[in-house]
């Protein structure tokens, strides 16, 4: 996952090599979205980018990265949002709604059929126990990924200090402060993009 | 419920759609106060357990939505209800409730995603784009902690912590299927090794 030599020269492709692959039609992406879905304990997002950016390589890095940032801006559940732009990006609005599709109908019949379950099987002790253990499991998967993301940065324009200042700053910020998830976007997010705004343009105008 | 009743239902989760920001569950205090206190179609028992499975099982957080709704249709359809006709009024309630909370936010994505599309070669956009890449990574550094400390209801050993730290490194490192990840964390929190 290392980015190409010619990162200097695009600005654009600062972040990781390009996709490679895309989906070749509404059913695969309609599959390809159920398959991460139902690996999502916990939070999709991670899930997306080990299906979709490594396995597949339907995006980039930089693309998930951009992508994210929208999706999560945007009002509405992100992963959905991702969902959204990234089956609009390839096949139109029919790809945008079979690619939500996947995402939700699979996760949505277990839901019903564990409620309907749990209605008959009330406290069997074992579950608590899997279910913390998924938990786990999770968590550590979402900080893989957030590592992984790490690595693709190395030609960012903000440098390594000011980036590790950043990423500190967001897990401070929701971790420490428990501020609102939107607020963390929005304002250490703003002053982010303030910043690469300003450096990209030095970099422009040099 | 009559129509009016479904009308108004279809009509909140339209009008919280776009205040969803940060995710789904930011519309939780909202549902609760339309669904339990205002109109008394679930209890608080219902909505905290549709909340935690929703949360537990596999897929998108907003599923809870749905889970509310078709819970919204059993209740319509009433104890003494016939078993095909319970299961029709909660698809319709699950179907409403969904409907209504992803398509005007769905709409709004999708122009917004377009618009920047069209200009990417904006400085503005570049800068947004770039900019917004370390607070991805905090975000999902945040996420993670969230989840391995759990709820704080159950005391966490220091079995979980490693778990989650061998999981970090195996994702950051290798290729190895999240499936397997997932049905060893779930074998042993369940034979309570973990």
């Amino acid at each position: 996952m290392s980015a190409p030599n010619q990162a200097h020269a695009d600005p654009s492709m600062v972040m990781g090599p390009a996709s490679v692959h895309r989906p070749a039609g509404l059913c695969e992406l309609f599959w390809a979205f159920t398959v991460l879905s139902l690996q999502g304990f916990g939070g999709v997002m991670a899930v997306v980018h080990r299906e979709l950016v490594e396995k597949r390589r339907w995006m980039a890095e930089s693309e998930f990265l951009e992508d994210w940032a929208v999706a999560q801006v945007m009002p509405g559940p992100n992963v959905c949002n991702l969902a959204l732009v990234f089956g609009d990006r390839h096949l139109g609005w029919p790809g945008a709604l079979s690619a939500l599709a996947g995402l939700l109908a699979a996760p949505l019949l277990l839901l019903l059929l564990l409620a309907s379950l749990l209605h008959q099987w009330g406290d069997w002790l074992p579950l608590n126990g899997v279910l913390r253990g998924m938990g786990a499991v999770a968590a550590g998967l979402i900080a893989g990924s957030a590592l992984k993301l790490m690595q693709g940065l190395k030609h960012h324009v903000l440098g390594p200090a000011l980036l590790g200042l950043f990423v500190a700053a967001a897990f401070l910020t929701t971790v420490v402060i428990g501020l609102p998830l939107h607020v963390t976007v929005l304002g250490v997010g703003g002053m982010a993009c303030a910043l690469t705004w300003w450096l990209l343009r030095r970099q422009g105008a040099a | 419920m009559s129509w009016q009743d479904w009308w108004a239902f279809a009509q909140f989760h339209l009008s919280v759609s776009l205040l969803a920001v940060g995710g789904a569950v930011t519309l939780a205090p909202g549902l609760h106060r339309f669904l339990v206190l205002d109109h008394r179609l679930l209890t608080d028992g219902q909505f905290s357990q549709a909340l935690v499975l929703a949360q537990s099982a596999p897929g998108p957080n907003v599923l809870y939505v749905a889970l509310l709704g078709w819970q919204v249709g059993l209740g319509a359809a009433g104890a003494n209800a016939i078993g095909w006709v319970s299961v029709g009024l909660g698809l319709v309630g699950m179907s409403i409730a969904l409907t209504a909370v992803l398509l005007p936010s769905s709409c709004l994505t999708l122009m917004t995603a377009r618009w920047c599309n069209r200009h990417q070669g904006w400085l503005g956009i570049q800068a947004f784009k770039q900019g917004m890449a370390p607070i991805v990574m905090g975000v999902l550094l945040s996420s993670a902690w969230l989840l391995a400390k759990g709820d704080g209801q159950v005391a966490h050993s220091g079995g979980l912590w490693l778990a989650s730290g061998v999981c970090a490194f195996l994702v950051w490192r290798t290729r190895l299927h999240l499936l397997w990840m997932l049905a060893a964390g779930a074998v042993a929190g369940g034979l309570g090794l973990i």
